[in-house]
């Protein structure tokens, strides 16, 4: 077993160990200290929006179901029977009025207890069918604005605390519908690599990469003619990839990145293109913001708008991104091996043309097939198979570290856009979950 | 003029040979000048623009898709990924005056840093007449694992 000293010896001062990247050791007490831990993403409510229905969910390794129970409510439970341990529900999603085991026939309640089971005459005495500990098990749950978490500890600090400002970042989600509602909409990718899971969101606030990683992207967009047919996807797309190509001076002075308790971080926007920004108020988006404004007026539109928020992470296991829609989550497979879920959201009220921007920009920056994410995914494989050297023992996270400043809000953000500040506070999180032993 | 299966057929052999070979810019040139080309992340998926693909790119994206695949600076296929691609069951699905769309079937072996990766899909091309040969006005590819976890598809089917 790891002491918690030898773990405090494997961060340093602007530095992280290789191990913490390929350990199975760590990555065994990462799913028992941080994710059967913290607050974990399991979905969105309109994912189960009616009594019965119910989809597949994760919590580290373990299978999960998020149910909508007949009072409205949402439960977490294990997806486990509580006889033999086989997975009870096997489709993705659905609707039940219960939910049967395949091996004997122990069925529970969409609540998750027991409410039959062949040949109970067979069991001891003491066997009681009411007991909680034969019903498919619960997680403490709760929702901010309709995003669903859960966690496998008995008690901790509320979810609105655990998140803290990041509440803000959710808002402004929400909050640029016109109708103020959203939900889970165009299907889900799943995209895989070869590396450890906290590689997929350091790379997602990291202002210095896009240049260099999305080199080839960028160049081939630069040198696309925009007189060629288009039915919007691709104008998306290739709108996109040259934003990506923003001078590193822009990178360094004009984004901006915060970062809070618990892990969690935010990068700005660092969109200066008018059909990518609804803000700009370009005639693209006449339509949605006369939809906002219908409902809000015209100062709390403009108010909503200027929120210019880019990928918020919320530690350990969820990125979204407001402007577009976009929520990416993260599913640790083994030490080096991820899966990554994105999923768009429908902003209700807003005009169908709306949505379809929220899918080509998807298909653009989180697709399997995407001309961006490809080299993120390779880039994650190759850092993978640097650190099965013993070469290099450490990783650098130091830039930006003497200038780092307070923010009024209470967290702490880079004075240059492209300072690893949001690495340095994921790893601060990460050794206070690692060596807090009960 | 009708397209004659048997003509189609050599086609799809001509355009699976160019992809295994890497000519890509070649492989664009057989396209028409509004053509798509969509990889569809769900069984039955009936459009591109509701819901997310695996590959859905207009006439303008596919050009910058294809421009990269020669960029020296594409991380993802440093080193290369090489392929071989059979193409079989060709049939005639639906044709009218001077355009035929066939479904055939494809197998790709795709290789990359000692792993190779199978794909099996039922394509469908919709194929007009152009000059002496023919184009591909859109080309549709379901993979029979298109909902699995992935890990990231750079190579066209």
């Amino acid at each position: 077993m790891i002491t918690s000293a030898e773990l405090r010896a494997r961060i340093g001062q602007g530095r992280v160990h290789r191990s913490l990247y390929n350990d199975p050791e760590i990555f065994a007490l990462e799913l028992e200290r941080i994710f059967a831990r913290a607050w974990i993403y399991v979905g969105h409510e309109s994912q189960v929006p009616e009594p019965g229905d119910f989809c597949q969910t994760r919590i580290g390794l373990k299978p999960m179901l998020m149910v909508r129970q007949a009072d409205r409510s949402i439960r977490v439970l294990h997806n486990q029977c509580a006889h033999r341990g086989a997975m009870v529900v096997a489709a993705d999603e659905g609707h039940a009025q219960e939910f049967r085991c395949c091996y004997h026939g122990w069925t529970y309640g969409t609540d998750g207890r027991l409410k039959s089971a062949p040949l109970l005459n067979g069991y001891p005495g003491a066997f009681d069918p009411a007991d909680p500990r034969v019903s498919m098990n619960e997680a403490r749950s709760a929702s901010y604005r309709g995003f669903v978490f859960a966690t496998l500890a008995p008690d901790g600090p509320s979810l609105e605390d655990f998140l803290g400002p990041m509440t803000k970042s959710f808002d402004d989600m929400v909050d640029r519908a016109p109708d103020g509602a959203i939900e889970v909409a165009g299907g889900v990718f799943k995209h895989a690599y070869e590396g450890n899971w906290k590689l997929y969101l350091e790379n997602l606030c990291d202002a210095a990469h896009p240049i260099f990683v999305h080199q080839s992207s960028i160049e081939a967009a630069r040198a696309q003619s925009d007189n060629v047919p288009s039915d919007g996807a691709g104008e998306i797309a290739i709108r996109q990839m040259r934003q990506n190509g923003a001078p590193y001076s822009f990178w360094e002075t004009q984004v901006g990145i915060w970062t809070y308790g618990n892990g969690h971080s935010y990068l700005g926007d660092y969109h200066d293109d008018a059909k990518l920004v609804a803000a700009l108020e370009d005639p693209d988006f006449r339509d949605y913001i006369a939809a906002l404004e219908a409902k809000h007026g015209s100062a709390r539109t403009k108010e909503i708008l200027d929120v210019r928020r880019w990928n918020s992470n919320v530690y350990p296991n969820l990125s979204f991104m407001s402007q577009f829609q976009q929520l990416r989550v993260v599913h640790p497979l083994s030490p080096t091996r991820t899966v990554v879920y994105t999923y768009n959201f429908r902003l209700k009220g807003a005009p169908p043309s709306f949505f379809r921007r929220t899918i080509a920009f998807a298909n653009t920056v989180n697709g399997t097939g995407s001309l961006v994410l490809t080299d993120d995914l390779e880039t994650y494989n190759r850092i993978r198979m640097g650190l099965s050297s013993a070469g290099a023992e450490w990783l650098q996270i130091g830039r930006g570290y003497a200038t780092d400043e307070a923010n009024e809000d209470g967290g702490r953000r880079g004075k240059n856009s492209t300072s690893e500040i949001y690495i340095r506070n994921m790893f601060d999180a990460w050794l206070g979950y690692m060596t807090a032993v009960p | 003029m009708t397209i004659e299966l048997a003509e189609a057929e050599r086609f799809l052999l001509h355009e699976a040979r160019l992809l295994d070979e890497a000519r890509f810019e070649d492989w664009l040139a057989l396209f028409t000048a509004d053509a798509w080309y969509w990889v569809p992340i769900a069984p039955d998926q009936d459009n591109p623009h509701d819901t997310v693909s695996l590959i859905y790119d207009d006439r303008r994206l596919l050009e910058t898709r294809v421009r990269r695949l020669a960029n020296p600076s594409m991380h993802a296929q440093t080193p290369p990924a090489r392929a071989s691609r059979l193409v079989a069951n060709v049939t005639a699905e639906d044709s009218a005056a001077d355009a035929l769309v066939t479904r055939s079937k494809l197998l790709m072996v795709e290789y990359r840093r000692n792993a190779q990766r199978l794909f099996a899909a039922t394509c469908r091309h919709r194929l007009v007449a152009r000059g002496s040969g023919l184009a591909i006005a859109w080309k549709r590819v379901d993979l029979v694992n298109c909902d699995a976890e992935l890990e990231g598809i750079v190579l066209p089917f």
